[in-house]
């Protein structure tokens, strides 16, 4: 660009400075882009709509209101029942001790490395932190049941059952801990320096400037944490499929096994169903409902953060 | 009254005097050097703050003014890596001696930065208490304290309708205002101001500057400035600092502001304030 103007100013021919040569490889390039975007985008389109198509085709043979507050669901009985409640409280309940898990030891992790940690911890803590959200969960799950569950639960409550909620929700915690910790801590990194200065010199301490200075300063991006972690476990498969059992159960203890709406997709979609039987529809109108709710809590979190966002200058 | 009772009171007076006059140094640095790791950034500095004065610090970037104000309050001290040797006097004592909590001297030697640092999460009114709900400080009516403050910083009659507002809100000016009140809703006896005005316009400044002439008829007040002008408007004496290239960072000359700007004793003093360097 910049040799076409320098050669032309040296020819002294004004008419020059227009382009001499159409730029082939930037169009290639904005191409690639377009098309780099676009195929995620028409991913979600194609998930919506494979989703929709046999999800209406199921709600035209059980009538919605059956679905979504019938108590009973056995889609593989010769005359099933298609209530989602027992699906929806299990994966609400496991998520609940995920949460009551991954919120404060998260939380807790991000102000000890944010605030308190030397810097040398802080480089060598985080990513170790890090490396645990990348092991697959597939691993989790197994650990949940034949550790957790076999060698410590069942020593505490001898009458668990092997497949529970507990182990899957408390390892799905844990599984959550360096997603709420790693970004919250970002958030509290960010806050300007500036701001704790300030706090010290008020005469407060490390605890007082984590707690009344920073943590609301990086209030957005910690409850951005918050929901993205509360999402995962929503949305998580693996840990429940292995950890909790198959079998839905309309209950809030801990102790027994559940079904959550994830396992019973996974369950159901390895099985032998044949398509178009109101069976297989199933799996599609949960999955939408999982969407549904997911879908919601992520737009949720876009507004708490907006509302919580703190213009720095 | 006899004369021997006469003599015992003239030497009382006298005594009451030399005391007078040594209590009248509020703030003291003794000897003060910094490391930052193992590279030395300020060296030797001696430097005494009388009550109820303004002193001004002035050098080119880089020659330690805002490090070595960093330590008066022992904010140095949060730094990773920073070191000390010297001795910081406050009321005759030194401030980095064991048993001396950080956070009581942090309440006697209030600091405003070169930023404006309001809370954002904070309103208007939020942020000049701030420092009484930090330290746990236990003071009534806090409308007056808010009151008072303001008006003091100079912010009062802008803000006045709208204490409930976003800190956030406030334009750069008032925002420092607005940190110089949170400063003083503590009663500090001390104020450090580094580079107060830097972020500012030239009618907020001005402002500022009759907020800290105010100010110190209460408070001793220590203020790093690369203004010159600012230095001889607002300061009783005057401390300049110097780094040569790669050497730590020392006080060339320091005195009455209007002798090292009327008369200066060194000349790289003569050639900074008058804007040879820097």
């Amino acid at each position: 660009m910049s040799s076409t103007l320098v050669g032309s100013s040296v020819a002294g021919d004004p008419g020059s400075l227009q382009r001499t040569k159409p730029r082939y490889g930037e169009k290639v390039i904005k191409g690639i882009l377009v098309m780099a975007a676009g195929v995620s985008v028409l991913t979600t389109f194609g998930i919506v709509l494979s989703i929709l198509i046999p999800s209406i085709e199921f709600f035209s043979e059980v009538p919605i209101q059956d679905f979504l507050f019938g108590t009973e669901w056995t889609p593989l009985f010769a005359d099933g029942e298609f209530g989602v409640v027992p699906l929806v409280t299990g994966t609400l309940v496991i998520t609940g001790i995920a949460i009551v898990i991954a919120i404060p030891f998260g939380l807790g992790a991000a102000v000890y490395l944010s605030e308190f940690a030397s810097p040398r911890v802080r480089k060598t803590v985080k990513p170790t932190l890090e490396v645990l959200a990348g092991i697959p969960t597939v691993v989790f799950g197994f650990f949940a049941l034949e550790f957790l569950t076999q060698v410590v639960l069942v020593k505490i409550w001898p009458d668990i059952d092997i497949f529970n909620a507990l182990s899957a929700g408390l390892i799905m915690g844990v599984m959550i801990i360096p997603t709420i910790a790693s970004l919250s801590e970002d958030a509290m990194s960010a806050v300007p320096s500036g701001m704790r200065d300030g706090s010290y010199a008020l005469g407060s301490s490390k605890r007082q400037t984590a707690m009344f200075v920073v943590i609301p300063a990086a209030l957005s991006g910690i409850v951005a944490a918050f929901v993205l972690g509360i999402s995962r476990a929503i949305g998580e498969t693996m840990i429940v499929t292995i950890a909790a059992g198959l079998q839905p159960n309309l209950s809030f203890n801990p102790l027994e096994g559940m079904q959550t709406m994830t396992s019973y997709i996974a369950a159901a979609g390895s099985g032998d169903l044949s398509t178009g039987s109101i069976e297989y529809k199933s799996i599609f109108a949960v999955g939408l409902l999982l969407f549904i709710i997911t879908f919601f809590m992520n737009t949720i979190s876009i507004g708490l953060v907006r509302k919580f966002r703190q213009v720095y200058q | 009254m006899s004369t021997a009772e006469f003599n015992t009171l003239t030497s009382l007076e006298g005594e009451l005097m030399s005391q007078r006059e040594t209590a009248e140094i509020e703030m003291a640095a003794r000897d003060i050097s910094v490391w930052f790791g193992k590279r030395k950034v300020l060296e030797g500095v001696n430097i005494d703050f009388p009550k109820r004065s303004v002193t001004a610090l002035i050098g080119p970037s880089g020659c330690g003014k805002s490090t070595f104000i960093r330590t008066l309050n022992r904010l140095h001290e949060l730094i990773p890596g920073a070191a000390l040797a010297g001795q910081v006097l406050y009321e005759g004592s030194d401030i980095y001696s064991r048993d001396v909590d950080p956070v009581q001297i942090r309440l006697k030697v209030g600091m405003v930065f070169q930023k404006p640092n309001p809370f954002p999460s904070m309103t208007i009114r939020g942020n000049v208490l701030s420092g009484l709900k930090l330290s746990g400080m236990k003071r009534d009516n806090h409308d007056d304290i808010v009151e008072k403050t303001l008006r003091s910083a100079g912010l009062w009659n802008e803000v006045k309708d709208r204490l409930n507002a976003a800190a956030g809100d406030l334009s750069g000016g008032q925002q420092q205002r607005l940190v110089i009140a949170r400063a003083l809703a503590v009663q500090p006896h001390v104020l450090l101001m580094d580079e107060p005005c830097s972020a500012l316009d030239p009618a907020s400044t001005l402002k500022i500057e009759e907020t800290i002439r105010e100010l110190s008829k209460e408070m001793t007040i220590i203020i790093v400035t690369h203004n010159m002008q600012q230095a001889v408007r607002v300061s009783d004496s005057t401390a300049f600092f110097l780094a040569a290239e790669n050497e730590p960072g020392h006080v060339v000359e320091q005195g009455a502001t209007t002798e090292i700007f009327g008369n200066p004793q060194d000349q790289r003093t003569l050639d900074y304030v008058n804007g040879r360097f820097g």
